[in-house]
């Protein structure tokens, strides 16, 4: 853990010494105040339920903005080489980038309290089982995408690459979903067991299903075992 | 000490190294040498546990590459070719990090001693990529020793500075050299010739040549060309290869005046200067100039690298 937190505190300082953190979350909180703030004055709707609509689909562009250079960039300029040369483990590196990752992510819902507490001052019969329900789907989503983000970024030494890979990647995963119509019958079921929006509707009724929980973990340890894979593959490639 | 056992590595299917066997003891200053994509880097970058090895091993003290990775990664400082460095940091910042993962106790103190060593006064709080590159080269060495590393490898540290900057990383590099074990790769002669008290050749994934300056050069040729020039009549210059015992006149010109330039051959083993000039002395000839061609250690490299390599 030593090693991962210092890799962590390293991502994270780069994030906010440059313009990356700010370019996150100023957006992030602009797009989600507005879906927040419009059903409020025009249907008197003092609710998060548009809020946590519309957040999956800010992270389908964002997510993979702040995780494209994690591994890309260290290829692109070499400096791999010195991260893989010190001596730390493959999956402290992939740890280490991962929690920044989801910290920045963490930092963004954070702020978007201000709409918690907004609802709390002006709204009736809140449910708070089911806002924190939808705030800890927004995190494992927010984590899941960003464990793709590395792993995409693991592939190659192109930002630009890696930001079209995990995009197509999530928005598989966001759009499949919506598109059940589209595939046949016996089909559905699996691809509804795919679709991230199918886990997270559960999640937001207020109910902590360990299937669902299960879901978000595995696609979690998925992606980033397949990122120390791709991390790995130098040394025998 | 560090050892190379049967070292080989393939990328597809080329061999990039091929079973190299090397020894290098502790406080030795190791030059490897060969030209561009002879194989040094991919050498160093399995000593740095990098790349693991197609076939064979490396052992540093009682560890081995393949199953004690970490301990031999602890052990070493690197620089890698191209000396990349995370360019949005400030120098503290990078050597701060650096420190952090290499676990060094005192970093305070450590630093200070490193900046003195590298020449770093100034520029510390810098962002790196606002310095010159002879600095971040001084960068890229200071992240190298911040631990404090039994072995220190340093992959082209000249390639790209000039001639200044070149002159003062090698007497950095030398300094360095003083207290730990040091292998520098390079494709520029002067560079290993300045600073090593060994050299390995490497072409084509092996080795052709491994020793010190002196005895690689004697190596490719054990004789030495003498060059004479004195004024002395034409018809009797053949004499001295008659009287002088052992030496061979390769030629002689007359270029005008009586003046003769010869050029001489011997074996390495004895010198025979003295008896030349003493027969020279007893004709009462003017000896003008006399001075042995040197082989540079150019010829030996290019001798071995084009030779060797069949191009």
């Amino acid at each position: 853990m030593n090693y991962t937190s210092v890799i962590m505190k390293k991502e994270l300082k780069s994030y906010f010494k440059t313009p990356t953190a700010y370019i996150f979350l100023v957006p992030f909180l602009l797009i989600s105040g507005w879906f927040f703030a419009s059903p409020l004055f025009v249907n008197n709707e003092a609710d998060l339920r548009s809020f946590f609509n519309i957040v999956p689909w800010i992270y389908i562009i964002f997510v993979p903005a702040i995780t494209m250079g994690l591994m890309a960039k260290e290829k692109n300029t070499g400096t791999i080489e010195l991260l893989t040369t010190f001596p730390i483990k493959d999956s402290e590196i992939v740890m280490g980038k991962f929690w920044a990752a989801v910290i920045l992510i963490a930092v963004g819902l954070l702020f978007s309290l201000f709409y918690f507490f907004t609802i709390v001052i002006l709204g009736k019969n809140i449910d708070y089982g089911s806002i924190f329900c939808g705030y800890l789907g927004l995190l494992f989503l927010g984590a899941v995408y960003s464990a793709i983000g590395i792993f995409a970024s693991s592939l190659t030494n192109n930002q630009i690459v890696a930001f079209i890979i995990s995009f197509f990647i999530i928005f598989f995963l966001h759009i499949v979903g919506y598109s059940l119509f589209f595939i046949p019958g016996f089909l559905v079921g699996i691809f509804q067991y795919i679709s991230v929006g199918y886990h997270l509707s559960n999640l937001s009724r207020g109910v902590i299903d360990t299937r669902n929980v299960i879901y978000f973990l595995s696609l979690i340890v998925l992606f980033l075992k397949l990122s120390m894979v791709s991390l790995q593959s130098r040394r025998w490639r | 000490m560090i050892k190379l056992q049967d070292l080989t590595k393939d990328y597809g299917e080329l061999r990039a190294v091929d079973h190299i066997n090397l020894e290098i003891h502790d406080g030795e200053i190791l030059g490897m040498l060969g030209p561009n994509g002879a194989g040094k880097s991919t050498t160093l970058k399995m000593i740095t546990c990098y790349f693991e090895p197609t076939e064979g091993n490396i052992f540093v003290d009682n560890y081995n590459v393949l199953d004690n990775s970490r301990e031999i990664r602890k052990m070493i400082g690197y620089l890698p070719e191209n000396n990349p460095l995370y360019l949005e940091m400030t120098v503290y910042d990078y050597l701060e990090y650096v420190a952090e993962i290499r676990e060094v106790a005192d970093f305070k103190h450590r630093l200070k001693e490193v900046i003195d060593k590298c020449g770093l006064h100034g520029v510390i709080s810098k962002p790196i990529n606002t310095l010159s590159k002879g600095y971040k080269q001084r960068v890229g060495i200071a992240q190298a020793i911040i631990h404090n590393p039994k072995i220190l490898i340093l992959d082209e540290p000249t390639s790209g500075l000039d001639p200044n900057q070149i002159m003062e990383i090698r007497e950095l590099i030398k300094e360095l050299g003083k207290e730990k074990t040091l292998i520098i790769s390079s494709h520029i002669l002067q560079e290993v010739q300045a600073v090593c008290d060994r050299i390995v050749i490497i072409n084509k994934g092996k080795i052709v040549a491994d020793g010190s300056a002196d005895e690689l050069k004697s190596n490719i040729q054990n004789k030495t060309k003498l060059s004479l020039e004195l004024i002395a009549p034409e018809n009797e210059i053949s004499e001295l290869a008659e009287k002088v015992a052992e030496i061979e006149l390769l030629s002689y010109e007359n270029v005008g005046n009586n003046v003769i330039k010869a050029v001489i051959e011997y074996d390495n083993k004895q010198d025979k200067r003295a008896d030349i000039y003493q027969f020279i002395k007893s004709k009462d000839w003017t000896l003008l100039e006399m001075h042995r061609e040197f082989i540079s250690l150019e010829d030996v490299f290019r001798n071995l690298t084009i030779e060797e390599g069949g191009e």
